[in-house]
């Protein structure tokens, strides 16, 4: 059974369409991350599943009930903001029981149900301390302990990580993962951070411009992005987009260097009716400095020649800005095997994970 | 550092900038002084007054530093110097001020802040337009509201009551009170009233709980700014009431229009004083907090 299902949701404010027509569902314990750039709607759908933006049209269902005109506090939901939302004038514990104490439940409950979730998110000791005595990375500690205590259907995280440096939100993403993993709760988790939906959820849906582009596994999403915009949103550095023309079924040329052209075999035949011209998107893991010991260790490799302009060594890897034709490519190489800036090295291209998209539907072929 | 300071040479360009910067500092200081004799005068002058005795009045003239020194023109001023007839001094006036401020200062600034929370945190369509037109009330001069005010009071049977004057106040006080409270609940994010009403709480348990606990910077700023304008108004006093039920402000004027004998110069300075007291003493507590309150946002 799926605990959250949304039909074909609309949101506009008068004229301007927000949401156009969004249909998502999360299985029961499942972790769905919501991720987009900014105004692409997907926050404004989180609220909607909350309750705190009415629906224009369409439908929300949490477990069996169609919420459409239920309010926030009987959704059986808990929300996690991006500011916290701590009630200043609260103590930790205070902000933990008011949502029971809103409920009625009984004292003694409410007791046990603090020291259970204090227990579990290691905030004991901050119990009587206000949010403004907190540091950011407790805060967020104390607004996750808020909702847990919830015991709800749903969580809904609304970019609960951008507000922590980039140190801390590492730790928290981990940390997050670990409690989804122990609680098993239904999430829903809005960022426009690929790398934290890549690395927590078990769907990931892309949103660009009020709708979904691509509801799927992460691997899915980064190995077969349907379309370009998907294709270019995930994954840092981003995919390059190389033009290139057909030449017959199963190759392609692209413009090198020096104005001639390089030919490429595909991996797999393209589709019948497939334009003479494409886009070959290929990303910059999957470029490599070409040997005969790498092609008959993955046949799919085409090689070519080009320029290398820029190279930037990050530690861990080396990024490469590799001329291709008059569009500038980049790559990702070992430390040890990567190219120097001036040479003009001979690329491994892995036909076989490269991506092949329509340039004027932007979809992939 | 010491001991550079120790060896120093005598420096004649830095004792040259010493010098000036004493001169100038000094400049600034006397001018600032001038100007606090200036605007303490006419209170000093006046407390001289209430000290001095009404022959020392007549011979030195009213102003000049008291040669005696009593306290009887408080006592008269407060409690059996006689207006009209009546020897009771200014003491029913006062409490008539008093019964009329606290209440209307407490009304005016609860429904400000209900309001305020309205109009900032529940917006509703045309509640911006609702705003606008309240704050058309902090700019409309009072005396424009003395007709409908006479025809109303007449109506619910107010006049010549310190009730009646309690209603105009709370009326005219809330565009003020709403003002302040609404631009102060602006500032208190969004997301807390989301997060409690996910929490379950409604309407009111967010207004009590989490709302007014925030509240103390702006209603001391309302509270202060209300009672001052409400004791200190003297319009709507004079005009709707009279006699006995006159708030302090409008009776000070009956004591000055005495009759025949000679001015009580000393009685009226000491009674003055009576009636400036509250609002001087309230702006002693709260004016350090009414600043802070100004410029502060909800939240740090």
């Amino acid at each position: 059974m799926s605990a959250l299902m949304i039909r074909d949701l609309h949101k506009s404010y008068g004229g301007l369409e927000i949401l156009a027509g969004i249909n998502l569902e999360a299985r029961t314990g499942e972790f769905v991350a919501l991720v987009g750039p900014s105004g692409c709607g997907k926050s404004t759908l989180l609220a909607m599943i909350a309750g705190l933006e009415t629906v224009t049209s369409g439908e929300i269902w949490i477990g069996d009930r169609l919420v459409n005109s239920v309010q926030p506090k009987d959704r059986d939901i808990a929300m996690v903001f991006q500011s916290y939302a701590l009630y200043p004038t609260m103590t930790v514990r205070q902000n933990i029981t008011f949502g029971m104490e809103s409920r009625g439940v009984p004292k003694a409950e409410q007791a046990e149900a603090v020291k259970r979730v204090a227990a579990l998110l290691q905030i004991e000791q901050l119990l009587n301390r206000k949010p403004g005595q907190l540091s950011g990375g407790q805060r967020q500690r104390v607004a996750m302990g808020r909702a847990l205590v919830r015991d709800p259907k749903l969580f809904l995280f609304d970019e609960p990580l951008s507000n922590l440096d980039a140190k801390l939100r590492v730790d928290m993403r981990t940390e997050i993962k670990k409690l989804h993993h122990r609680v098993g709760k239904t999430t829903v988790y809005v960022t426009h951070d690929q790398v934290e939906a890549m690395t927590l959820a078990s769907r990931i849906a892309v949103m660009n411009q009020g709708s979904v582009q691509q509801f799927d596994t992460p691997k899915r999403i980064y190995d077969r992005p349907t379309n370009m915009f998907v294709a270019g949103f995930m994954g840092s550095p981003a995919m390059n987009f190389i033009p290139a023309r057909l030449t017959g079924a199963t190759s392609i040329a692209v413009r090198a260097a020096d104005g001639s052209d390089a030919t490429l075999a595909l991996a797999a035949p393209l589709p019948a009716g497939a334009p003479k011209d494409v886009v070959l998107g290929v990303r910059p893991e999957h470029i490599y400095r070409f040997t005969t010991d790498l092609k008959s260790r993955k046949p799919a490799v085409e090689s070519m020649q080009a320029p290398v302009e820029l190279v930037e060594p990050t530690g861990a890897e080396t990024l490469a800005v590799l001329r291709l034709g008059d569009l500038e490519i980049t790559g990702r190489f070992e430390p040890d095997d990567a190219p120097v800036m001036g040479e003009t090295i001979t690329l491994g291209i892995d036909m076989s994970r490269a991506c092949l998209f329509d340039p004027t539907t932007k979809a992939l072929l | 550092m010491a001991e550079i300071a120790l060896n120093a040479q005598h420096d004649p360009e830095a004792a040259a900038a010493a010098r000036r910067y004493f001169w100038r500092r000094f400049l600034i200081y006397a001018v600032l002084a001038l100007f606090a004799v200036i605007y303490l005068a006419p209170l000093l002058v006046v407390v001289f007054n209430s000290l001095r005795e009404q022959s020392d009045i007549a011979r030195n003239g009213l102003i000049s530093l008291p040669r005696s020194f009593r306290l009887d023109a408080w006592a008269q001023a407060w409690g059996t110097y006689c207006v009209s007839g009546t020897c009771e001094g200014m003491k029913r006036n006062f409490f008539n001020s008093l019964w009329m401020t606290i209440p209307a200062t407490v009304i005016s600034t609860l429904l400000g802040a209900m309001n305020g929370y309205v109009l900032s945190k529940w917006r509703f369509k045309g509640s911006e337009i609702l705003f606008n037109l309240m704050l058309l009330g902090v700019f409309m001069p009072g005396q424009i509201s003395l007709m409908p005010w006479a025809f109303l009071l007449g109506k619910f049977g107010l006049t010549n009551s310190t009730y009646g004057l309690v209603l105009i106040h709370v009326v005219q006080g809330i565009s003020f009170t709403t003002l302040f409270c609404r631009n102060f609940y602006v500032s208190i994010p969004d997301d807390l009233i989301k997060a409690a009403r996910i929490d379950g709480a409604g309407f009111w348990r967010i207004f009590r709980k989490i709302i007014l606990p925030l509240s103390p910077p702006i209603l001391i700023v309302t509270v202060v700014w209300q009672f001052t304008g409400i004791w200190n108004e003297y319009l709507f006093g004079v005009v709707f009431t009279s006699g006995q039920q006159q708030p302090i402000t409008a009776a000070l004027v009956a004591l000055t229009a005495g009759g025949t004998t000679a001015r009580a110069y000393d009685v009226m300075s000491a009674a003055v004083l009576i009636g400036a007291l509250p609002p001087l003493l309230i702006y002693l507590f709260g004016g350090k907090y009414f600043v802070r309150g100004l410029t502060q946002g909800a939240i740090k």
